[in-house]
């Protein structure tokens, strides 16, 4: 996907590079092309550089460095007013002392339409977030999750491409919160718009995207689609931060074929898929997802004797901790189902996995 | 709608109190619930009014107390009444208007033996004085000179001193006969009783009040307005630059709090005068010759100047705490949203702000409405106040009534604008910090 967004992209970072101090830069060398229509997620911890990349779309800060382009054109000189961007803030930013009705019509009015197509449009946006009979109300008499309802539709109102939100779910509670992810998902595709969206919550950037970048330290991790993210990290940040994720630090060995052999802390050898790891000699860390450990089940090359040390029961599966390869971090979630062998503490049980599903990624 | 309806809370009362009974809602013990709470909330009632019970005496004693005093003694003239029996009887039989004919005489001379006797000729004679200029050795000289009058008692005054027969000075008299009276307050307002006791204007040339009270009005108003559009970007700039700047720039700001207003004066004398470091340096770089130096002390750009700075304080403070509580992103938001940066001035960051400036200007203008000592120093004859007359009434011509009801009036004024300011701006808008 990313390769045939990259000749006609609608939102395009390149090489930009920001410092608000001078000292250090905020934003490393950041490149991303977002296709129209697409939604994309910038996912990652706080601090990583997020809402300073939003706020050089929007036009609040300027890029210290390269060139961010709207539609071909070059936005570093535009202002913000005339970018046309449609925003949705983390405190929303409703203006209090205006009715929802008035707020909604602001973006309307500095653009000179005349009152009746603004009551008609304000209408439409209203009832577009169900928010219809709220027209009157000053948003200090709304609820957390009524006030994000409007802000979106006054991102929307003027009936912008390109939307931008900077975590407009953060204030809100984990029901209303996973509420809301479908309403915006159901509304960017209902509506066609390109959506650029900021979360440090990673479920809520599986579900809602088209692809996600993964921000770390000011750089773009990784750029992939949800499944791909989850399925195949690139490093091993990626790999840490998104998902559960059990580690096994080791030491290249040898390569046979398309597998790689890494010689583990405790002496053994596990096949791993080199994914990211140098050559013969250098240093890696096995990455390998709870759900991809079968205990006591088939045997594989990597199959190795592991200590339980704890359960934990979760009704459909039960998580199990466990000591292998030395490692009394590793989990492995075993489904609840019929006929699966009843683990005991302290007892030992075989584990394996697939060479495939052991990621031997660059060293943290 | 995913928003949970807040149930009724009624519903709650009911389930958990003992039933409804007659419509009323009871508690367990079937109390009434509104006298049960009642009883539960009087014990922290109590608690609450002994907490605020030292400074409500204070209050009373320092603040309640002497203002009705003050009040009182505008409209309170014992003098007169109390030292002149004989007089106060003949003006209550006769009405206003009747000639004064030998037994009014009589009743004076009687009076005025009596001043003699009881040292109180200096005392009647001031009252009499503060409306009738001049008459005050007329009761001094009349006292003395009593015990030896011969009737008939009219002609041996007159012959002391013709004035007694004067109709404005008989009614001066007999509105001081009165224990209590409203011409402190009608001088206050240039206004004054001709001899029928019809209210009519003071001379031309005694006329200062209304004047001083309009001057007053004009150069308070001017005062905050000024600190208003000094004070604005100030506030704005504390309110939005990093914490260390802002702490910086917060006590050059707060530095006029902690000089002394005197030397604060003071050193607009030094600055302002028509010799000082302004007029100077005009003079030097040629802007103005040097016989024609800016006159801007002691006179009412004196007042307004000196003034100005040393209220902005009291501006710049309301301000920065209104906006420091508005997020920057609403502005960000309208920019977002299409607006100029104008345009988001306008219509959102000022808005937000207007409780911070209702807030500041009330404060300067009541604190400007009221002041003495800068345009007491700086002001001259030109840039004085009401308050100026005032002091000169308490401790120059020690006319304290007259202090009193050029005060009440005041205070009225300015409740009688805050009123109106409550109507146009809504007190409940206003946003002190
Ligand atoms: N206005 C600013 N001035 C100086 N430093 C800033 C400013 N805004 C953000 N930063 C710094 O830039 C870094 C990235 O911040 P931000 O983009 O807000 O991260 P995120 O949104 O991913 O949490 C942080 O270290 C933050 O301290
Ligand atoms: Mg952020």
């Amino acid at each position: 996907m990313a390769s045939d967004v990259s000749d006609n992209a609608f939102v395009e970072f390149d090489r930009v590079q920001k410092s608000y101090d001078g000292e250090v830069l905020v934003v490393k060398d950041l490149n991303l092309q977002i296709g129209k229509g697409e939604f994309v997620t910038m996912l990652g911890p706080s601090g990583s550089g997020k809402t300073t990349c939003l706020m050089m779309l929007a036009g609040f800060e300027t890029a210290t460095n390269g060139d961010i382009r709207l539609a071909g054109r070059p936005i570093n000189n535009i202002p913000p007013h005339k970018r046309g961007i449609g925003m949705v803030f983390q405190n929303y930013a409703l203006f209090p002392h205006m009715t929802v009705g008035e707020n909604l019509s602001f973006p309307l009015e500095v653009r000179g339409l005349d009152k009746t197509a603004r009551e008609e449009k304000v209408k439409r946006a209203l009832e577009m977030v169900q928010m219809g009979e709220f027209i009157n109300r000053r948003p200090a008499q709304l609820s957390g999750g009524q006030q994000q309802r409007i802000a979106l539709a006054r991102a929307l109102v003027f009936e912008p491409e390109l939307v931008l939100m900077d975590e407009p779910l953060g204030a809100l509670d984990k029901q209303l919160r996973e509420h809301m992810q479908f309403e915006i998902k159901h509304l960017h595709e209902r509506l066609g718009i390109t959506v650029v969206y900021v979360t440090h919550d990673q479920s809520e950037a599986l579900t809602m995207s088209d692809r996600v970048a993964v921000f770390d330290d000011g750089r773009i991790q990784q750029l992939a689609p949800p499944a791909d993210l989850y399925e195949r990290p690139e490093n091993s940040f990626v790999a840490q931060f998104i998902g559960e994720n059990n580690k096994l630090d080791g030491v290249v060995e040898g390569f046979e074929g398309d597998e790689v052999i890494v010689r583990l802390a405790d002496g053994e050898t596990c096949r791993a898929n080199p994914v990211k790891c140098g050559d013969v000699g250098s240093e890696t860390l096995i990455s390998i997802r709870p759900e991809r450990v079968w205990i006591e089940g088939k045997t594989t090359p990597n199959t190795t004797e592991a200590q339980v040390l704890e359960l934990i029961y979760l009704g459909d599966h039960v998580r199990c901790r466990l000591q292998v390869h030395g490692n009394d971090e590793f989990i492995v979630k075993v489904p609840n189902s019929a006929g699966h062998k009843h683990l005991v503490v302290g007892e030992t049980a075989k584990v394996s996995w697939d060479a495939q599903d052991a990621r031997a990624l660059d060293p943290l | 709608m995913s928003e949970n309806v807040p149930a009724d809370p009624h519903v709650a009362i009911v389930t958990t109190a003992g039933g409804v009974e007659d419509g009323a809602l009871t508690i367990s013990d079937g109390t009434p619930l509104k006298r049960a709470l009642a009883r539960a909330q009087s014990h922290a009632r109590r608690k609450a009014f002994l907490l605020v019970l030292p400074l409500l005496a204070f209050i009373i004693l320092t603040f309640v107390v002497p203002i009705f005093q003050m009040l009182y003694r505008s409209v309170d003239s014992p003098n007169f009444h109390d030292n002149m029996p004989n007089m106060v009887a003949w003006f209550a039989q006769n009405p206003s208007g009747t000639e004064p004919d030998e037994t009014a005489f009589t009743a004076l001379v009687e009076d005025l033996k009596l001043l003699k006797k009881n040292r109180k000729a200096g005392l009647v004679g001031t009252r009499i004085n503060y409306e009738l200029p001049g008459s005050r050795s007329l009761f001094t000289k009349g006292a003395r000179k009593a015990a030896k009058l011969e009737p008939p008692y009219k002609e041996a005054l007159l012959k002391i001193d013709p004035k007694w027969s004067d109709p404005k000075l008989w009614q001066v008299m007999r509105s001081a006969a009165s224990p209590y009276t409203f011409n402190f307050y009608l001088a206050a307002v240039d206004r004054t009783r001709d001899a029928d006791g019809k209210i009519v204007r003071v001379n031309e040339n005694r006329r200062i009040y209304l004047k001083l009270f309009g001057r007053t009005l004009v150069l308070s108003l001017l005062i905050t307005f000024m600190t208003f559009i000094l004070a604005y970007p100030i506030a704005h700039l504390l309110a939005t630059l990093p914490l260390r700047k802002s702490n910086l720039l917060m006590i050059l700001v707060l530095l006029p709090f902690w000089t002394s207003l005197l030397v604060r004066t003071t050193s607009w004398m030094v600055l302002l005068q028509s010799q000082g470091v302004l007029n100077d340096a005009m003079v030097a770089l040629g802007i103005v010759s040097d016989d024609h130096r800016i006159q801007m002390m002691y006179n009412k750009i004196g007042t307004v100047v000196a003034m100005t700075h040393i209220l902005l304080p009291f501006m710049v403070l309301p301000l920065y705490s209104v906006m420091r509580t508005i997020n920057p992103s609403y502005v960000r938001a309208a920019r977002n949203l299409g607006a100029t940066s104008w345009t988001a001035f306008r219509r959102i960051y000022f808005p937000q702000t207007v409780p911070g400036i209702a807030a500041g200007a009330l404060l300067v203008f009541i604190l400007a409405v009221g002041y003495y000592i800068t345009p007491a120093l700086v002001g001259g004859a030109d840039g004085q106040l009401i308050s100026n007359l005032i002091a000169f009434h308490m401790t120059g011509s020690l006319n304290w009534s007259m202090a009193a009801a050029l005060a009440a009036l005041l205070l009225g004024g300015i409740l009688v604008l805050y009123w109106l300011y409550d109507k146009l701006v809504g007190i409940d808008n206003l946003k002190l910090g």
